[in-house]
């Protein structure tokens, strides 16, 4: 546990020690900020709610968490620094986790520094807190989700490129499964069964339930079972391919 | 302290590390010898626990590096080739960083990374990012973080590459000093080394055991070991040879061409001993003027040519049969 804790200050400390993390923070405010008020029409709806804001989370997440997370292992493999990391008295699933809430945490610190958007619906208006709490909390674990799996794909490469492209790409796979567009082409060549599969793995529409303001467990445990899925893979691929 | 017996890897087809049993205990400090691509890495990164062992075991204070890696790895220090460090964080945030994962607290993670940034000689470049170091003050935090949490067992992948010489004086003092109470494996290309500070050398090649033994010993498989070594001129040459037929038997005695004018003898060593007194008392009695005359101690590096060079590429006054090692790999020759 305290070795977790370790790898993680570390890491998170890697993320500020060069201006990747302030210009990341910065595009993320202002990208969801052009996307909510120009793309969305938050003044046009007048409405005091943030669900302009959010709808626009998934597809910004596809692109940002993949930039964020593809350095996790990928980097450590470039460098040769994997092999002083997993010659510590460390496992390797400490090691994972410790990366990963690094990432998560500094991610939930950019989210954070979206409060203004809430401050403003709140002046303006009279918002339902409630859902808009909900749907921090879902956009944070789907954050989380999209990082596990990035995770999972840095761990594949030295390359950190390759890691980004990897990781956008399954991100993409998982967000688009929900979309009728992809379903329909599903639906044609497989059975309802496959289709409820495919239906049920999208990120988008457990997200959207979430933004709703509905709570449902299978939402939560989906994410979370997500995250732990992609940290155990990544935890086999490390162990398998460290020496290569 | 360290034990490894049939420890084997293979990539592929390829074996690179092919049935290694050795044991090197308390107080020695044991130089890992042999070409690149002997197996020297793969060896060490195995006792490390970052390669699994294709086959065998090896075990780090009696615990077992695949299946009890955490205990193991807690026992022991590591400086992998090259010494990859976390090039954006300081001196101080890295050794600190290693220092909790050590399990190292509070004052006493303090007061250690003071004794180890001065047992290495780090203070003046604590607060700088690791990317702006020298590669010798790299190669120090690098030791640093090897020797930080005192282990008992230390496997130094080549800790003096690239350092300049007054560097490499201070590791080699570094680990000579702490061999008394630790067992330690370096690795070098550099053979002076293994003289200055391993009481122990094993020459590796293609994976496997190729000579065990102290570099006093390794020597002594050179056929010109001991040998005297005379140089006169070519004018005194034949009568140089009457007086070396009374004092050793004609097999002893190798006569090389002329050059430059002189003509070199080895008298090759009687058990081990050098006839130097005999024969300088041969040479004042006849009166014959001598070039030249010492003893011959040979060079590890003409041991260890002879030991890994592929054939044909042998040095001169060696070859395979008489180099070759009577128990080499303690069985797995």
């Amino acid at each position: 546990m305290r070795s977790v804790a370790a790898i993680a200050k570390r890491e998170l400390v890697a993320y500020f020690a060069t201006p990747v993390a302030y210009v990341f923070i910065i595009i993320f405010l202002a990208v969801s900020a052009a996307l909510t008020f120009y793309v969305g029409g938050f003044f046009e709806r007048r409405q005091a709610a943030l669900d302009t804001f959010f709808t626009f989370h998934p597809w910004l997440f596809l692109f940002l968490i993949p930039a964020v997370g593809m350095r996790l292992w990928a980097e450590e493999r470039k460098t040769g620094t994997i092999e002083l990391l997993t010659t510590m008295p460390v496992t390797t699933t400490a090691a994972v986790i410790g990366k990963f809430l690094a990432a998560w945490a500094f991610i939930a610190a950019a989210l954070a520094l979206t409060a203004p958007m809430w401050l403003t619906v709140n002046i303006l208006g009279e918002p339902d807190n409630g859902v808009i709490l909900a749907s921090y909390v879902g956009s944070l674990l789907m954050a989380g989700a999209f990082l596990a799996i990035t995770s999972c794909m840095s761990a594949l490469t030295r390359n950190q490129v390759v890691a980004f492209i990897l990781g956008a790409t399954v991100c993409f796979l998982f967000t688009m499964s929900g979309v009728e567009l992809v379903l329909e082409t599903v639906r044609a060549i497989a059975p309802a069964a496959v289709v409820d599969a495919v239906a049920s793995l999208s990120f988008l529409s457990h997200f959207s339930t979430i933004t709703k303001g509905v709570i449902d467990l299978r939402d939560l445990v989906f994410f979370v079972s997500m995250i732990v899925f992609w940290l155990f893979a990544t935890t086999i691929i490390v162990n398998a391919r460290k020496g290569l | 302290m360290i034990v490894m017996d049939g420890l084997s890897k293979h990539f592929g087809p390829v074996r690179a590390v092919d049935g290694l049993t050795l044991a090197v205990d308390k107080g020695e400090v044991l130089g890992f010898l042999g070409p690149n691509g002997a197996g020297k890495t793969t060896t060490m990164r195995m006792l490390a626990g970052f390669l699994e062992p294709s086959r065998g075991r090896a075990a780090i204070c009696g615990f077992d590096v695949a299946t009890e890696s955490i205990a193991a790895k807690r026992r022991l220090g590591y400086l992998p080739e090259g010494a990859p460090l976390y090039g954006d964080m300081t001196c101080a945030a890295f050794l600190s960083f290693v220092a909790e994962i050590r399990g190292y607290r509070g004052a006493a993670r303090r007061q250690r990374l003071a004794e180890i940034v001065d047992t290495v000689a780090l203070g003046d470049v604590l607060e700088r990012p690791i990317d702006t170091l020298s590669k010798g003050y790299k190669r120090r935090v690098g030791l640093a973080q090897a020797m930080l949490h005192d282990p008992p067992v230390l496997i130094l992948d080549e800790p003096t590459d690239g350092l300049d010489p007054n560097q490499k004086h201070h590791v080699r003092e570094l680990i000579r000093g702490m061999g008394k109470e630790k067992a330690i494996i370096v690795s070098t290309h550099i053979l002076e080394e293994v003289e200055s500070v391993c009481t122990r050398a094993v020459v590796i090649a293609q994976g496997r055991i190729a000579a065990d033994g102290t570099a006093e010993s390794l020597l002594a498989r050179l056929p010109r070991h001991n040998a005297v070594r005379l140089v006169v001129p070519a004018g005194a040459a034949d009568a140089a040879a009457m007086v070396l037929r009374d004092v050793a038997t004609p097999q002893a005695v190798e006569r090389l061409p002329a050059a430059d004018g002189l003509v070199t003898f080895y008298v090759l060593a009687h058990e081990g001993a050098a006839p130097l007194a005999a024969v300088a008392h041969g040479l004042h009695a006849h009166s014959i003027e001598v070039d030249s005359l010492g003893v011959e101690r040979g060079r590890l590096d003409d041991v260890f040519r002879a030991l890994t060079a592929p054939e044909g590429a042998r040095p001169e006054g060696t070859s395979p049969e008489e180099a070759r090692p009577g128990r080499a790999g303690s069985g797995h020759a």
